[in-house]
């Protein structure tokens, strides 16, 4: 039997692959990167781009990653892949609508931090809530 | 029969609340299923960070002191990230939560906090902290029932960059912890900066080819780490809200049931009232005839 090394590929929202292959190919920042069982200790950014794991029953398969970071430890390959096509352009627009977003819902605040009202308003539904447990316990 | 009809209207009214309840009920039951799933699959994510980031945690300290993980000495400028629901009819899950930030800020204030900035995820805490007039700073609502991390990376980077900049002391994250189908925890953590303990201890020391430079790739990393921990409140949140809204729409449905049972007795009652009347009428007057 060929050597294998365990891949792990997962995303923030799911794990995507998990198990023994024989070779990984990955679209690594600069380049493509080709690993097999015994790599080095590697630490990479990698690209938009497919990874091609070559599975030990001469399958393969491929996992579309939009972008990421690489862990390579001896005997585990770890992909940590990005959900959505990151970049500094793309990150500070999002950053930008985000605020634009809060800056417009912000436009018509009080000026200043009403914590007296703020705290009665919530005094008046935490009333309510009890008021409701209370009740509801009351009537069986 | 005097006011029976307007019973009988109130009964068909709380039948119809019922049966909406008990619907949001079930909706929630199921949303609620997905949601822990949700937060189980980001759960791999995150303990693979955390542990890439254990690892890496001596070089960090030796070679490349990251602002991430540099305590600073004061805590006067102060960021909040408060994830609510966008949806209400969920219980006391945002009252609670709001309330808890609230206290924070005042104690921070409190301890000679001068800046507070506040990151709003949903609706309902952008709602509470714009009437409250706090400095909101960025903020992200209509997330629907999945989270997406895509969604969150703007309006946290604002707060990230101002860590970052050196305009903050600290982040904290204020969310609603999800710990069983019946009870769910508000709490605030420290988010940035990243505390030793919260990373763990390095379970290897591995010599890493860095590529293209240890900087660059431990940046990229430790903003991951961050994403991820925020993400992974957002997802524990998605789920307290379900459930929140399950077992809320589960007594209003119960409630109703009772309201409902109880109008039933008062509506007999005037009823049976009424025809004994009518009969005690008849046989008033029929005795009336026959004397």
């Amino acid at each position: 039997m060929a050597m294998t090394i365990h891949v792990d590929v997962v995303s923030s929202e799911k794990s995507i692959f998990s198990g023994l292959v024989e070779f990984v190919v990955l679209p690594g920042e600069a380049g493509e990167l080709g690993i097999l069982p015994g790599h080095v200790p590697l630490l990479t950014r990698i690209k938009a781009g497919a990874v091609r794991l070559k599975l030990p029953d001469n399958k393969e398969e491929l996992i579309f990653v939009a972008g990421g970071l690489l862990e390579v430890q001896p005997g585990l390959v770890t992909v940590l892949a990005d959900t959505a096509i990151r970049g500094d352009d793309l990150d500070e627009a999002k950053a930008q609508e985000a605020k634009q977003l809060a800056m417009e819902a912000m436009a018509n605040r009080a000026s200043n931090v009403d914590y007296a009202k703020a705290e009665a308003e919530l005094a008046e539904a935490v009333g309510q809530l009890s008021a409701i447990e209370r009740l509801r316990k009351r009537g069986h | 029969m005097p006011g029976s009809k307007e019973i009988r209207t109130k009964i068909k009214s709380v039948q119809n609340t019922r049966k909406i309840t008990k619907a949001m009920e079930m909706v929630a039951a199921s949303k609620m299923r997905k949601a822990q799933e949700r937060m189980r699959a980001a759960r791999p994510y995150s303990e693979k960070i955390r542990r890439l980031a254990a690892n890496l945690s001596h070089a960090l300290v030796t070679e490349y002191r990251h602002p991430f993980l540099t305590k600073n000495a004061s805590m006067n400028r102060v960021g909040l990230i408060v994830i609510t629901s966008d949806k209400g009819l969920c219980g006391g899950l945002n009252t609670n939560i709001l309330r808890m930030s609230l206290n924070t800020m005042r104690d921070w204030e409190k301890q000679g906090a001068t800046e507070i900035r506040v990151t709003a995820v949903g609706n309902k805490g952008l709602g509470f902290m714009q009437r409250l007039g706090a400095n909101v700073i960025s903020s992200i609502t209509q997330l629907g029932d999945t989270p997406h991390m895509e969604k969150l990376v703007g309006p946290v980077k604002v707060m990230i960059d101002a860590f970052q900049n050196g305009e903050l002391d600290a982040v904290y994250i204020a969310y609603t912890r999800f710990i069983n189908t019946m009870k769910q925890e508000p709490v605030i953590e420290s988010l940035l900066p990243l505390s030793g303990e919260r990373l763990g201890a390095p379970e290897h020391n591995w010599d890493y080819v860095y590529e293209p430079d240890a900087q660059v790739v431990i940046d990229e990393l430790l903003l991951r780490y961050v994403e991820a921990l925020i993400y992974q409140g957002l997802a524990e949140n998605m789920a307290s809200e379900q459930s929140a809204r399950m077992v809320a729409m589960k007594a209003a449905t119960d409630n109703a049931g009772t309201v409902i049972k109880e109008l039933q007795l008062v509506y007999n009652k005037t009823r049976q009232a009424a025809i004994t009347k009518e009969i005690s009428e008849i046989v008033g007057g029929a005795a009336a005839i026959a004397g």
